[in-house]
């Protein structure tokens, strides 16, 4: 019985198993959507493009803080590395992620396709997708050069022959080109919604084809410079009589976003430095942010810079906090609020001649506002805490007494004292103020932010009002207006505090490459300022030279990070007790001079690349 | 029994199946030195950090002819200008990269590095021939009180108006360990190229050399060219001083 009633299911599957397999097969996925339900739903399409969002390549960033002490604006509290390296490697800095565009080109060719979406949908997200793609571009021409340029997903045909696929590298000035007129393209098309901070708007496509077009002009001027960075197909290197239509396409468009009075520069708070920190953490209504990579709250999307970053003193999260301490070397840039440069007034003449203060924080007073909106200067405050730095005692007969403890006690003369401060510095203790400073820029003062239960959300800033008045000002001055470069420049000057203006025998390219390096410290500019000047091998060219004592000038050498440590003085009954003094002080850990070689302004294309499309050509010096 | 064998058979699969895993090390050692008509090129120390490829000063590349994929195998050069490098027997070819070194290395039509066939087949040693833009001879270091003066004449071997190259600066450089370049220095003097007029007569003078903690009577010296246009600097041979 049994065999029968087998032999008979047998059969019945036979009969009707095999009668439709396509039928069979075509299940429709319950946990996967098709190209044409993504493309068909305005919904979908948007969560689509929020991946390319999130997928736009930033070297330096608050959630990757480790580049930021790789150059002079910061030591690195905890891991000594590029203090401890000389050269930088060919291969530092690139980027070669042609996923990305791919995955671009294939959106905005699927975007096209719709069906479903509404004429003015389609127009949006196909700028979008342009934006992001020319942005991936910009980025690839500032790290590589010249790079092919795709602007259609390539198929491959299984012919076991890919040659059609491999595409030479296009000319430096052409990736910038392309940069260029995809962003005049799409400017009209993008909404001027100045409060769209996370999106692309016709304010931030005309605030990258400025940035784009200076930093072309800058590199067709400055190439001169350094002749041997150039190829001789222009994959790297633009002629220098380029120069002129690029400053001019530069200040044309920063000035069309200026005179577009969609964005001013963020006053809201009476106190300078305050309002200055308050840029990168006021998200509602701010008037000068252009475009941010943002994060929220218990959405899976913080990142830990204040995890990192928290003043050891008041840290809310253990042995965590304090790893980014910004250098002397920025510190000391910092101008005077008469327009002039010193370095900072510490001891006269000998080391130990000291010059006693106070209170710590009046060593910086009187310099830009900018300097405590950026960096937590020993004896300021932060969540109304004292952030407590100091490296020991200065006794009575001129020694040092310190400890190896954050806050340590110890016995002077049978009374017990503090000798050190609970954010240090000590030498070599990780996370304790060793540069002397802390972050305030970017850093986020919401209790909890310290934790890691919780973290931050405060945004990146990529774009922002300063920038632009600054590339105006750069464009103009380049061009020989420096009437018009003084204006702009006083503009965002005064916002710090600085309100004598500057005039127009002032404007210098020791004075614009100056007011960068101050308003934009820990944004993201450093390295590509320097490159497209071409004065990086110049300022760190590997000699062990001294903290400058010209913090003006834009050619001093800055290989080393100096950090100033703060002592109290614990003279009962003398004359200075309880003031303060301070030294300049190279830490033990910083043991090498960075050099920046000639082959390190485009970085090395790896040899896999090359072996896979042997028509590209490698960068120069390497 | 049967689980007797199975432990049994496990020992066996062990001690057998690596056999075929593993490569043999490389064991062909490729030194020798780069030189000038038999005599080295003084260049930088390298500063080798670990995982970092491309962090030396001054290096040779090596490509293995025998793998579709290739990619380079870099061989530093010593501040003595001497180089060693463990390969597996092959066909391998040499080139010094754009930009590596105070010399000149021929080209080819395609303006690109010429490259050198080697065949790697047990250990060797191989002088490497450069044109180097400019030979330092007769350097002399005098140590007056805590001073170091120097003294050197300058060769310009590349005369031509297409490759030769100007000097950009001499320099002196005092270190506390036998590693002295520009990199690693206690203390230098600099000549600017601009103030020498006659290239057979160059003399420095360091200021001072500080107190050295911990105590130490003795440095180390030597004086380096920098060329213009020319990252690598070229250097005479290091120096012990006795400051008595």
């Amino acid at each position: 019985m049994k065999k029968y009633s087998f032999l008979f299911m047998t059969a019945l599957v036979l009969v009707s198993g095999c009668k439709s397999d396509v039928d069979f097969l075509d299940v429709k996925s319950t946990n996967i959507l098709l190209v044409d339900e993504v493309f068909n739903d305005p919904r979908l399409v948007l969560s689509a493009v929020t991946d390319l969002y999130n997928r736009i390549p930033d070297l330096v960033k608050p959630s990757n803080m480790a580049l930021y002490a790789a150059f002079d604006e910061a030591f690195a509290s905890g891991d000594y590395g590029r203090h401890q390296n000389r050269e930088y490697s060919y291969d530092d800095w690139n980027y070669w992620d042609y996923g990305y565009i791919r995955e671009i080109n294939l959106f905005i060719q699927r975007v096209d396709g719709s069906t479903k979406l509404s004429a003015a949908e389609k127009a949006r997200f196909t700028a979008e997708g342009r934006y992001l793609r020319a942005n991936a571009y910009f980025e690839l021409v500032k790290r590589m050069g010249g790079v092919p340029l795709i602007t259609e997903p390539l198929l491959y045909d299984y012919s076991g022959d890919v040659t059609n696929l491999r595409k030479p590298r296009a000319k430096e000035s052409e990736v910038y080109d392309f940069v260029i007129a995809e962003m005049e393209a799409i400017k009209s098309v993008l909404p001027k919604t100045p409060g769209e901070k996370s999106r692309a708007t016709y304010g931030l496509a005309v605030a990258t084809k400025a940035r784009a077009a200076l930093y072309a002009g800058s590199i067709a001027k400055y190439g001169v410079n350094t002749p041997t960075v150039s190829l001789p197909g222009g994959e790297v290197g633009i002629p220098a009589s380029k120069a002129t239509a690029y400053f001019q396409t530069a200040l044309a468009s920063a000035q069309e976003l200026i005179n577009s009075g969609q964005y001013a520069l963020y006053q809201k708070s009476p106190d300078l430095s305050t309002n200055f920190a308050n840029i990168f953490l006021d998200k509602s209504g701010n008037p000068e942010v252009i475009f941010v990579e943002d994060f929220k709250l218990q959405s899976g999307k913080i990142h830990g810079f204040a995890l990192d970053n928290q003043p050891r003193a008041i840290t809310e999260e253990g042995e965590r906090g304090g790893r980014l301490n910004p250098s002397l070397n920025l510190v000391q840039s910092f101008e005077k609020l008469d327009n002039t440069f010193a370095p900072l007034a510490i001891n006269t003449g000998s080391a130990t001649n000291y010059i006693y203060y106070d209170n710590p924080e009046d060593l910086f007073a009187g310099r830009d506002a900018r300097l405590r909106g950026t960096v937590l200067v020993p004896g300021a405050t932060f969540k109304d805490k004292s952030i407590d730095i100091f490296a020991g005692l200065l006794l009575g007969n001129g020694t040092f007494l310190s400890g190896d403890q954050l806050g340590q006690l110890k016995n002077v003369n049978g009374a017990s004292v503090q000798v050190v401060g609970k954010s240090g510095p000590i030498e070599g203790y990780d996370g304790s103020a060793q540069g002397g400073f802390y972050m305030r820029k970017y850093n986020d003062p919401v209790p909890g932010s310290g934790q890691i239960g919780t973290q931050s959300e405060v945004w990146q800033v990529r774009y922002r009002y300063a920038e632009v008045l600054l590339n105006a000002a750069e464009a103009g001055f380049e061009l020989g207006q420096n009437a018009l470069a003084a204006t702009y420049m006083n503009q965002v000057r005064s916002r710090a505090g600085l309100t004598t203006p500057l005039t127009t025998a002032d404007i210098t390219f020791d004075r614009i490459v100056h007011e960068r390096k101050v308003e934009l410290a820990f944004e993201n500019h450093e390295l590509w300022d320097m490159k497209r000047w071409r004065i990086a091998h110049i300022i760190f060219d590997g000699s062990n030279s001294d903290l400058t004592t010209k913090p003006g000038s834009a050619t001093e050498p800055s290989t080393r990070v100096y950090s100033l440590w703060p002592y109290k003085v614990y003279n009962p009954g003398g004359a200075n007790d309880g003031k303060w003094a301070f030294r300049k002080i190279l830490s033990g850990r910083v043991t090498q001079s960075h050099v920046f070689r000639l082959g390190n302004y485009y970085s090395r294309i790896g040899d896999v690349i090359i072996n896979n499309n042997p028509l590209i050509v490698r960068n120069p010096n390497q | 029994m049967r689980y007797f064998c199975l432990p049994i058979l496990l020992l066996t699969l062990g001690l057998t199946a690596c056999q075929y895993d593993n490569f043999e090390p490389p064991k062909s050692t490729f030194e020798g030195r780069v030189v000038y008509k038999g005599e080295p090129i003084l260049m930088q120390s390298a500063n080798v950090a670990a995982g970092n490829n491309s962090d030396f000063p001054v290096f040779l590349e090596l490509w293995q002819k025998a793998y579709n994929n290739r990619s380079s195998i870099r061989v530093p050069i010593k501040q003595d200008g001497s180089f060693s490098s463990l390969l597996f027997d092959g066909d391998y070819k040499l080139i010094v990269p754009n930009g590596q070194g105070p010399f000149l290395w021929k080209r080819t039509a395609a303006n690109t590095p010429d490259s050198l066939d080697l065949t790697i087949r047990g250990s060797q040693k191989l002088d490497i021939e450069v044109t180097p833009y400019y030979m330092l001879r007769n350097s002399q270091l005098t140590v007056n009180g805590r001073k170091i003066a120097g003294s050197v004449q300058l060769e310009k071997v590349i005369t031509d108006a297409i490759n030769g190259k100007t000097v950009e600066r001499v320099s002196l450089y005092v270190n506390k360990t036998q590693f002295v370049d520009a990199g690693n220095s206690i203390n230098k003097a600099d000549l600017a190229g601009s103030a020498i007029t006659d290239l057979t007569k160059v003399n420095l003078t360091t200021a001072d050399i500080p107190a050295l903690v911990p105590l130490q009577d003795y440095v180390y010296a030597r004086i380096g060219l920098k060329i213009t246009g020319v990252e690598d600097m070229i250097y005479t041979p290091v120096q012990k001083i006795n400051l008595k």
